[in-house]
């Protein structure tokens, strides 16, 4: 029987396999920050043990770096202790780091890509659940916790159990305006956030293989909202030429037998997979959540829900806190919920080409009177080319702020949060209550969404902005 | 990693499902650098509410955590564990949980144990209606057992046996060496580098 995309990528890793026990998979990729790794490192030190492959590790600060003052002192003494670990212990321990300040800072699933690290048919591994964003190059990649960063440091490998596989088929064309963080949260609404528990979820079909890498990405990198251990898009041209000549990516001969190697990565015509759904594209409209995980979404022309319309007792319990959290009324419509902040960013979306998303939407328009918005490059190498583009004018002629690179309002471990009560349409990947600052309200949207929302002062799609010429009303579309 | 063979405990019933793992512990605890001193950042948000099933006097000094579906969603930050066990946590009981939190949890020994949703439901009925009410968790005997309750539970033999051991998984890994030298002979060698260019 033939194997999956998945099934080959880790058969190419297994080191030992014995009955009752977990495969010892090799690792290609380990990518570090500072949050995740000072016990590691800690245990490290207590054992004696060096790093086996300082060649196959890199590390960068993202999850405290403030996005502005950079050249100044971390106001924060516990964020700087945290950084000034990271620093010593990449010192002491010799990993590469690229600290705040330097041109290769960024988000560390921004920057492993635009050096050409991620590859496809890899392992890849980060002390982040986000890790799964790799996936998009046909690489097995998923998020650790601390003590298998400290076994990853130490032994390259990993012992894991084996997975089931699910395929996820998008068929036919996204409508205009559609794009593929609608599309991600539209899958996790419908497989819900525990409907990849346990599977590596490969994403396929012809909606699938139209994207850009970046829009893979931004796939990929949720498919841990759907519980799922990891997803995956098989290599293909498009692949292969965002790779190319990025510093890290094969030369020469190298290029050629990795290309090579690259096409057989594809799941085999008569493999099977434990699990599969399919979604046509072409009934997708732009999707919002309403609620308090990433499962609890709908399309923007919809209404928040009513709680009593779940037949399942725990759903409906978590739709009646959520609505409670959230500040929310069932059977409001979603349009009508104004926002006090846009967030664009993240490791979701906060690549060049979700900055040009936004962008688009915003040039010639402001931002609405009381909302705030800001921009954050997902790395310095996003900024220095959106500033090349004159992105960053846009968004600042605009009234938004175009801040300094990093995971920022993601998750508020710098000073970018949302205060209590304060509702944001964002770009990221987590609504979960309190996430983006104590008490703070989250809206996860696309880059076209969130800067439509800034416009309006509610959540809104591009097709309502009065003036913009060319755009489809896409209200009307179907629920997936 | 200390081992785990059998705990006997009271219980707080967590009637949630989803509990992410942002929930479990705030991302701005994170900034510690030790593996301890997470006690109070567990569950804070809920616990500025004197309701809280955490801050009921009943519960002081229970051990085991009988969660709702679809626990340790979200983060892999492996803190959500350490907050749970500095916290006094031994176990935790769920119809599903999140598969980087499970396999954070049994590398640190917090032993956490999937039941169906009725046996779940059953020990919610029974700890909320008697807070006295203790629970067995038997790995030995792969069992969980409280009044009126007998439930059987999985656990693959591998993890099973490092947790009765105690062992670590760095020093089980190192015993294969030379299997893995000689796996990283047989790299191709188009194979990414982070050596700086």
């Amino acid at each position: 029987m033939g194997r999956t995309l998945a099934e080959k990528v880790w058969d190419d890793h297994v080191v030992t396999r014995a009955e009752g026990e977990p495969d010892l998979l090799y690792i290609d990729l380990h990518l570090l920050h500072e949050v995740t790794s000072p016990q590691a490192f800690d245990g490290l030190r207590k054992a004696g043990r060096p790093v086996r492959r300082l060649d196959l590790t890199i590390a960068t600060e993202d999850h405290n770096t403030p996005t502005l003052d950079i050249d100044k002192p971390i106001a924060d003494p516990v964020s700087r202790t945290q950084l000034e670990t990271l620093r010593r212990n990449c010192a002491e321990f010799g990993v590469r780091l690229h600290p705040l300040g330097d041109v290769e800072q960024g988000v560390v699933h921004v920057v492993g890509p635009q050096l050409g690290l991620t590859q496809p048919g890899t392992t890849v591994v980060c002390g982040d659940s986000h890790t799964s964003t790799h996936g998009a190059f046909g690489a097995l990649a998923f998020g650790i916790g601390t003590s298998q960063v400290e076994h990853v440091l130490a032994t390259q490998t990993l012992p894991l159990s084996p997975f089931r596989t699910m395929a996820i088929t998008v068929e036919g064309e996204l409508p205009e305006g559609v794009t593929a963080k609608d599309l991600i949260l539209a899958i996790i609404a419908r497989i819900g956030t525990g409907g990849g528990q346990g599977y590596v979820i490969e994403y396929r079909g012809s909606a699938i293989e139209k994207l850009s890498m970046e829009a893979r990405m931004t796939v990929c990198n949720m498919s841990i909202e759907a519980g799922a251990r990891a997803g995956m898009i098989a290599p293909d041209d498009t692949t292969f030429a965002y790779l190319q000549d990025r510093p890290h990516a094969p030369r020469g001969e190298d290029w050629d037998a990795a290309v090579a190697y690259w096409r057989t990565l594809r799941t085999d015509d008569d493999a099977v997979f434990d699990h599969e759904v399919v979604i046509d594209a072409s009934e997708l409209s732009p999707f919002v959540t309403w609620g308090t995980n990433p499962g609890q979404g709908a399309p923007l022309s919809s209404a928040v829900p009513d709680p009593a319309s779940y037949t399942d007792a725990s759903e409906r319990l978590a739709a009646e806190k959520a609505l409670e959290y959230m500040g929310l009324t069932a059977g409001q419509p979603l349009r009508d919920i104004a926002v006090d902040t846009v967030f664009v960013g993240s490791c979701t979306n906060g690549r060049i080409e979700d900055l040009r998303a936004a962008a688009s939407v915003i040039e010639g328009r402001a931002v609405a009177g009381g909302v705030r918005m800001l921009v954050v490059p997902g790395s310095v190498r996003v900024a220095l080319q959106a500033v090349e583009e004159g992105l960053d004018k846009v968004f600042t002629a605009a009234g938004a702020e175009w801040r300094h690179a990093g995971c920022s309002m993601c998750l508020g471990m710098n000073p970018d949060q949302l205060a209590p009560g304060e509702r944001s349409a964002s770009t990221s990947n987590r609504n979960f209550e309190g996430r983006q600052g104590k008490g703070g309200r989250t809206h996860l949207v696309s880059p076209q969404v969130a800067a439509a929302t800034a416009v309006l002062g509610h959540l809104a799609s591009p097709a309502d902005l009065p003036g913009l010429a060319g755009a489809t009303d896409v209200r009307t579309t179907v629920e997936v | 990693m200390e081992a785990f063979t059998t705990h006997t405990g009271r219980a707080v019933p967590l009637r949630r499902s989803n509990v992410d793992t942002d929930q479990i512990i705030p991302a701005h605890w994170l900034k510690k650098v030790t593996r301890d001193g997470f006690e109070d950042g567990l569950f804070e948000a809920w616990r500025k509410d004197p309701e809280f099933v955490l801050n009921r006097p009943e519960r002081a000094g229970a051990t085991v955590l009988v969660a709702g579906p679809d626990f340790g969603t979200g983060s892999s930050r492996e803190h959500a564990v350490w907050a749970l066990q500095n916290y006094g946590f031994k176990t935790v009981v769920s119809s599903r949980f999140a598969d980087i939190f499970r396999g954070n949890s049994l590398k640190n020994g917090l032993l956490t144990v999937v039941l169906p949703q009725e046996t779940v439901d059953a020990l919610w009925q029974l700890t909320e209606n008697d807070p006295t009410a203790e629970v067995t968790v038997d790995l030995v005997a792969r069992q969980v057992r409280a009044e009126g309750i007998t439930a059987d539970f999985e656990l693959d033999e591998n993890a099973r046996w490092r947790l009765l051991e105690g062992l670590d998984d760095i020093g089980l890994t190192l015993r294969h060496e030379a299997d893995i030298a000689a796996f990283e002979a047989g790299r191709p060698s188009y194979k990414p580098s982070t050596a700086r260019i």
